[in-house]
């Protein structure tokens, strides 16, 4: 038997997965059957060598990583492909949206953005409605568990705020109640829009459930515009569109390679691992929209829900900690994030990388100046020994206002999102209004996206999804889960140390550094 | 600002610049030297001392620097011990620089006292604070002495003063299994804080031995079982506000 026919009957008996992973795992290995797409003889290079990684997109791209559909036009004028006029009731609303769901693509074979659920929603329940807070609360319910059920994985993302509403209260309570991992949320906060109460009560669903994850709102709206959306593990893209594709670069791999001194690479070096990522970028992007016509040919394109204009591509990153650790910066030993010289290089190298990155042309990037947006790529579940995106390795982070600012100088940076997590005690649930003082600190210092992890309350952020503890004792209990993103997660938990985190604020813990020892 | 204000000096335990545990919101804490009681329970005795040897007095200035570094994350600062009210005019001086700087103005501050203190000295401090969590041990006399070595005279009347003030703003009960914690002395208790405050604020701090002295070490730690019969009591007794820890 040819490798090929190994692998496919190996995923035809694989007692591990559903049949619906084991169509998803089907189709992957049909796809990568077809030669990649044509690149330089240096980029295959890199590729060999994990400088640069196509996060096992798949070799012939066929649909656009994320997804980002116009879900209020289609709302508004109802769609001829899905055969469903524009909806007038809450009910409908929430049929139509699933229905749509079920046609939307994106990396994983369904959609990593459900939409700005609160707006999308808000005229369904008006006064004129007759919809009661029960109802609604019910009606809600329903939804949150049959996507849950239904869709495969915990990157799917609905996006919530900044304004207050009936729609945004009741998802906040529904997805406490439900201890679901799907889907992922978002909370757009803006200081002079989102209410004080409304932060409350969004931190006291992170603490039942670990969601929703923060941004802040006027940053993301002075690099994005109005109308974009936060998916999948925090990409932050324009609205109406999406990204084409995501290439990482290994920034300790790009400095271990360097032919170079390590004090050139940011100038000698770097800039040509930029080029090579941009090259493969370049040649993804050209398959996705030459040769399969996507964007012509797709029904969401079609009906005028997406457009190639509003499309772009994430260059993402990670490694910073380790190129810092390898360019040799700071003393100590204790590096990016606690030594001021090793976090101020780090600070350095983001901001040379993104300058390199917006000056390099890539195709069909029109909707964000030509060019990519960088992006702090929040890790797979195979890196091992290498940091995800610009965070501060895991068991090394300091203490909360020290770690915000170490990080907070990274995020102007990176538009397209960035992560980094930070783990509370599960005391914060008594009082949420610490970790909204926290938030508005944190925005206010320049912080773009804010994670919180919260221990106890049985769910673990990974890179940016979640998984519940019980499914990853499932796993290793039958080998089996719903959801595909449980299975990476609980890789990642193993391989990224992610037990380690630091918590914040350990009970007993003082600073002795402003007086002398107690007697 | 006064100059002489920061120049007030004071032995301070350590400091926390975050802490979910301290009073509302995200607080700055810090531990002031020195506790007059000398509790069985105590879970920070090196804070008791007076005089320890070989810490150096700081600034109120210092002291609020720090303060100032973290303010853009805070919500207040909770000043405790120690005893905090054990160094009045480091206390106080703090207290007003707080409240004058411009960076740490808007910040709440609250203090954690065990209430044994001169009525003359909560007047003072009454105009510079929001709030003051109190711990009361027991109220019967005797077992107060047994527990901290001192009596609770001017606890009860520190309690008393604060409520009637509007500045008390939680009750704290640290109960010790077989040593403060029966059924009627519960009753009670929650009698006499209903009648300081209908609305009163009352923090159950269950013993654990995690951090307590040697000589502590025969006490009982509170079971799952004895949270429940606290709440069942303290409720029964018409305690609304209620934290079982």
């Amino acid at each position: 038997m040819s490798e090929f026919e190994l692998s496919v009957r190996a995923c035809l008996a694989d007692p591990g997965l559903t049949y619906r992973q084991r169509v998803q795992a089907l189709a992957l290995l049909a796809e990568n059957a077809l030669p990649p797409p044509v690149v330089s003889e240096d980029c295959t290079r890199a590729q060999a060598k994990a400088v640069v990684h196509d996060m096992g997109e798949g070799n012939a791209p066929y649909r656009p990583r994320y997804v980002l559909p116009d879900y209020a036009t289609a709302l508004a004028r109802g769609s001829a492909h899905l055969e469903l006029e524009a909806p007038t009731t809450l009910d409908d609303a929430l049929t139509f949206l699933l229905a749509m769901y079920a046609g939307v693509p994106s990396i994983t074979g369904y959609p990593v953005y459900l939409g700005d659920l609160d707006r999308l929603l808000e005229p369904f329940v008006g006064p004129e409605s007759g919809v009661g807070d029960a109802e609604l609360d019910a009606a809600l319910t329903r939804f949150w568990r049959v996507i849950d059920r239904t869709m495969p994985d915990a990157f799917v993302h609905a996006n919530l705020g900044p304004d207050d509403g009936r729609v945004v209260r009741s998802i906040l309570r529904v997805d406490a109640a439900q201890r679901q991992i799907v889907p992922n949320l978002t909370l757009r906060v803006d200081p002079e829009r989102t209410p004080e109460d409304l932060l409350r009560a969004a931190v006291q669903t992170t603490c039942a459930d670990g969601k929703p994850h923060y941004v802040n709102d006027p940053m993301m709206r002075a690099d994005l515009g109005q109308a974009y959306g936060v998916v999948s593990c925090y990409n932050s893209l324009p609205y109406g569109g999406g990204a084409h594709t995501l290439v990482r670069l290994d920034l300790s791999a790009s400095l271990r390679f360097a032919e170079v001194p390590a004090e050139d690479w940011l100038e000698r070096s770097l800039p040509r691992h930029v080029e090579l990522t941009a090259e493969l970028m370049a040649a993804r992007i050209r398959h996705l929209v030459e040769q399969t016509g996507f964007y012509r040919h797709d029904w969401l394109a079609r009906e005028g829900l997406i457009s190639l204009d509003r499309f772009t591509a994430m260059f993402g990153f990670f490694g910073l900690a380790e190129a810092v650790e390898l360019a040799g910066v700071g003393g100590g030993g204790a590096g990016y994030g606690r030594d001021e010289r090793a976090t101020a290089f780090g600070h350095r190298i983001v901001a040379r990388l993104a300058e390199l990155v917006a000056a390099t042309p890539l195709p069909y990037c029109e909707a964000t100046g030509g060019h990519a947006l960088l992006h702090a790529q929040s890790g797979i579940d195979s890196d091992i020994g290498v940091t995800a995106g610009a965070r501060i390795p895991v068991g090394c982070e300091p203490p909360l206002y020290q770690h915000i600012r170490a990080v907070a100088p990274n995020h102007r940076h990176v538009p397209a999102g960035i992560s980094d997590v930070f783990r509370f005690e599960p005391t914060v649930g008594a009082n949420p209004d610490a970790v909204v003082a926290v938030l508005r600190g944190a925005f206010a210092e320049g912080m773009r996206d804010m994670t919180f992890d919260v221990v106890g309350n049985g769910f673990v952020r990974i890179t940016g999804f979640l998984v519940r503890e019980q499914d990853v004792a499932g796993i290793a209990a039958d080998g089996r889960a719903r959801h595909a993103s449980s299975f990476l997660g609980a890789g990642s938990m193993v391989n990224q140390r992610l037990s380690e985190r630091v918590v914040k604020a350990a009970p007993g813990g003082t600073d002795q550094a402003l007086a002398g020892p107690a007697g | 600002m006064r100059e002489s204000t920061v120049q007030v000096k004071g032995l301070v335990a350590g400091t926390v610049p975050f802490s979910a545990v301290d009073g509302t919101g995200s607080r700055y804490v810090i531990f002031l030297q020195g506790c007059g009681f000398d509790c069985l329970t105590c879970h920070n005795p090196g804070t008791i001392p007076s005089q320890p040897r070989g810490m150096r007095q700081v600034s109120v200035g210092s002291v609020l620097d720090r303060v100032i570094e973290s303010a853009p994350f805070l919500t207040g600062v909770t000043i405790t011990g120690g005893e905090p009210t054990m160094q009045p005019e480091f206390l106080e001086a703090l207290l007003v620089a707080l409240a004058e700087h411009p960076a740490t103005a808007h910040l709440t501050r609250l203090l954690d006292s065990n209430g044994d203190a001169p009525a003359e000295l909560w007047d003072q401090l009454i105009p510079l604070i929001d709030g003051v969590m109190l711990d009361v041990k027991v109220l019967d006399p005797e077992r107060h002495f047994v527990l901290t070595g001192r009596g609770n005279r001017r606890v009860l009347a520190s309690a008393s003063r604060l409520a009637a003030k509007g500045v008390l703003h939680e009750v704290r009960l640290m109960l010790v299994p077989g040593i403060n914690d029966a059924d009627g002395e519960l009753t009670r208790t929650a009698h006499w804080l209903l009648s300081l405050d209908p609305q009163v604020r009352v923090r159950v701090n269950a013993y654990r031995r995690h951090g307590t002295r040697a000589c502590a070490r025969h006490l009982l730690e509170v079971t799952d079982a004895d949270r429940v019969r606290y709440r069942e009591v303290l409720t029964a007794a018409g305690l609304r506000n209620l934290t079982i820890g």
